[in-house]
């Protein structure tokens, strides 16, 4: 360290002042804004039969999209680390669209698709299936949100590690499911973990596409974020922070596991490192 | 358990990696694949042990004591692999490393639990570790991570063991002791051995045959005495250790190569051709005044005299640089240093005419 105490000091103050103006004062004033009718409004607000419905429903489309982009990225990281075949940058390019693409137009794509105007519209409501405007719409906006999370995290992962121990559980007997269990699993489950809780985190906040496919029917299609939006729209603010408070405690919740997970894993590499 | 395999080629994309190789190995030998990189050693390793598929040609086959295993995958051909990296279950202790191969098996041939914990203890106390089954790898040095890994192919009692560089990734001492330990246990075991190496000291000094290959052939099989002393080709000559090389023409029964000038009696009448002859350093006679056999004079130029034998190296008049050896006692004899001028004449040497081994006289 060679600059001078007062060039440190700034940089030091101008960083803590950045974070607390964006990230702390913000997430300070969601709990003060929640509580300032007291505990007693809090609760209130939060088992309010529209607001406990929103909740079920957040909780319902992230206990299906988590699982599915789990199934989905363990395979898909698999494909692209371990085989080289035509189209694999194609469906890195793919995997990473989502991140490409924002979120209303994801939205607006599939109410394209299924919506009554849409091109499979009129073949569905011939069928009495509805998708958009219901929860299979959110379901699906939520999974093509959330679909690189868990690749993502694996596949550098995997290709870093490479298929030797693979091939060694091979030559010693191993079946294709056991060395799926006992050594590919294991080699990956700090990462695996660790996109599964930012895919949580983001399956639970999503707002955009979600949006745009949900209809906003009160006590039906409203999920958490969506049902912040229109409590506030109604100038009911308590209410309205509550139910962001619960998301800010997730995020908080996910921040924590996280780290957790990085500690740990990070022991596990230098516990486990075959270097 | 003796392997056999027959016209065996594989190509990546339009690498041709192995072409048309055919190769015996006797039962209970240790065989040495020895060779530069790329030069197809590997893949016919990965070919054995099914870890690769060969091109599907004619004739193509591996057996293993006479039985066909071309077709049948990895897990059923009973072959022990070593990998150069250990590839060692990281998340695994020595002891589940070892026991792995035989937790896997199905249930009807899967030992007890005793009997587990009895062959992994064996293998353990076989390979020097015994009291290092609860470590994890990374608590161990890349020579015991080696030995875990060998103990690992062993569990399983493979019919065949094959080793991929398997002391490639360790310093030079370990690798020697481990590969003295190597040759020890297999003597004790006399399991079908192949390991691939591209150190020659290594395959010379462990191997029962070496198999040397170049550009994806073999170019020799023999005991390590025959390829050092009766090179097939001057890629053998040259890949077996440090050796000097004479350019020249042979004409009128005479081998013009560089400083140095031969009778050559087969030349007689035969019309000029290109030649080269070889000469190992310890086939170099170097001397402080002409005796009176063919030499020529050169200038030495680095003396060094750490080791059993003094490592020279001198320079012709034309300017080409040779590297020549001579005992401790001589050196101090003749009072050897750089820039004084010594007369080389060549024990012994090899004459390749047109790229064909001939005999010089």
């Amino acid at each position: 360290m060679t600059e001078p105490a007062w060039v440190r000091w700034l940089l030091i103050g101008v960083s803590v002042a950045f974070l607390g103006l964006f990230l702390i004062v913000p997430l300070v004033a969601v709990f003060s804004e929640a509580l300032r009718g007291g505990v007693g409004a809090y609760f209130t607000s939060l088992i309010d039969p529209a607001a406990l419905s929103a909740i079920r429903l957040t909780l319902l489309v992230t206990a299906i999209a988590v699982p599915a982009n789990l199934a989905f990225g363990l395979a898909a990281a698999w494909l692209i680390a371990r085989f080289d075949f035509v189209g694999r940058s194609v469906l890195l390019t793919l995997i990473d669209l989502p991140f490409a693409v924002s979120p209303v137009i994801s939205g607006l794509i599939y109410v394209l698709l299924f919506g009554l105007q849409g091109w499979l519209g009129p073949w569905l409501s011939a069928h009495n299936v509805q998708i958009i405007f219901a929860v299979p719409g959110i379901v699906l906006a939520t999974v093509f949100v959330t679909f690189p999370y868990v690749a993502r995290e694996l596949i550098p992962l995997m290709q870093e590690q490479g298929s030797e121990d693979e091939q060694a559980a091979l030559s010693l007997g191993a079946s294709g499911w056991q060395i799926f269990r006992r050594v590919t699993l294991p080699n990956v489950k700090w990462a695996l973990l660790y996109g599964v809780i930012l895919c949580n985190a983001r399956a639970m906040g999503e707002f955009g596409a979600v949006s745009v496919v949900s209809g906003h029917i009160r006590g039906e299609t409203n999920t958490m974020p969506l049902h912040v939006e229109i409590l506030y729209n109604e100038y009911n603010f308590v209410a309205a922070f509550a139910v962001a408070s619960l998301l800010a405690l997730l995020a908080l919740a996910t921040l924590g596991a996280k780290s957790l997970v990085e500690r740990f894993s990070g022991a596990g590499q230098r516990g486990g490192g075959a270097a | 358990m003796s392997i056999e395999v027959r016209h065996l080629s594989k190509t990546f994309g339009r690498f041709a990696a192995l072409c048309d190789v055919s190769l015996h190995i006797p039962d209970g030998e240790l065989v040495a694949l020895l060779g530069p990189s790329g030069s197809g050693k590997t893949t016919l390793l990965r070919l054995i042990a099914g870890l690769e598929a060969p091109d599907a040609t004619d004739g193509a086959a591996v057996l293993f004591h006479d039985e066909n295993v071309a077709g049948r995958p990895v897990r059923e051909r009973r072959v022990g692999f070593v990998f150069q990296h250990y590839a060692l279950f990281r998340h695994m202790t020595v002891f589940e490393n070892v026991a792995f191969g035989l937790r896997v098996k199905p249930r009807s041939e899967r030992p007890s639990r005793a009997e587990i914990r009895e062959r992994v203890l064996t293998l353990l106390r076989l390979v020097q570790l015994d009291g290092m089954a609860q470590r994890y790898p990374s608590q161990l040095s890349g020579g015991q991570r080696q030995r875990v890994a060998l103990a690992r192919a062993l569990a399983v009692e493979p019919r065949v063991l094959l080793l991929d560089e398997p002391f490639g990734a360790l310093d030079a001492k370990v690798r020697q002791e481990l590969r003295q330990w190597l040759r020890r246990l297999h003597d004790e075991l006399h399991v079908t051995s192949v390991f691939v190496t591209h150190d020659q000291e290594e395959a010379l000094e462990v191997a029962d045959r070496v198999v040397v290959m170049n550009e994806g052939r073999v170019v020799q099989v023999g005991t390590p005495e025959e390829v050092f002393h009766h090179p097939a080709d001057e890629f053998v000559m040259e890949f077996l250790g440090s050796v000097n090389v004479f350019h020249g023409r042979v004409e009128a029964g005479k081998a013009i190569l560089g400083p140095l000038t031969l009778d050559y009696a087969r030349g007689v009448g035969a019309k000029s051709a290109p030649a080269r002859a070889f000469v190992r350093p310890h086939e170099l006679e170097v001397d402080d005044h002409a005796n009176g056999r063919p030499c020529f004079a050169a200038v030495v130029q680095h003396v060094n005299a750490a080791g059993p034998r003094v490592k020279l190296t001198l320079t012709a008049d034309a300017g080409e640089s040779l590297q020549a050896e001579v005992s401790l006692e001589r050196y101090r004899e003749m009072r050897l240093s750089p820039g004084m001028v010594v007369y080389v004449s060549p024990r012994d040497l090899r004459l390749f005419v047109d790229g064909e081994q001939k005999v010089v006289g």
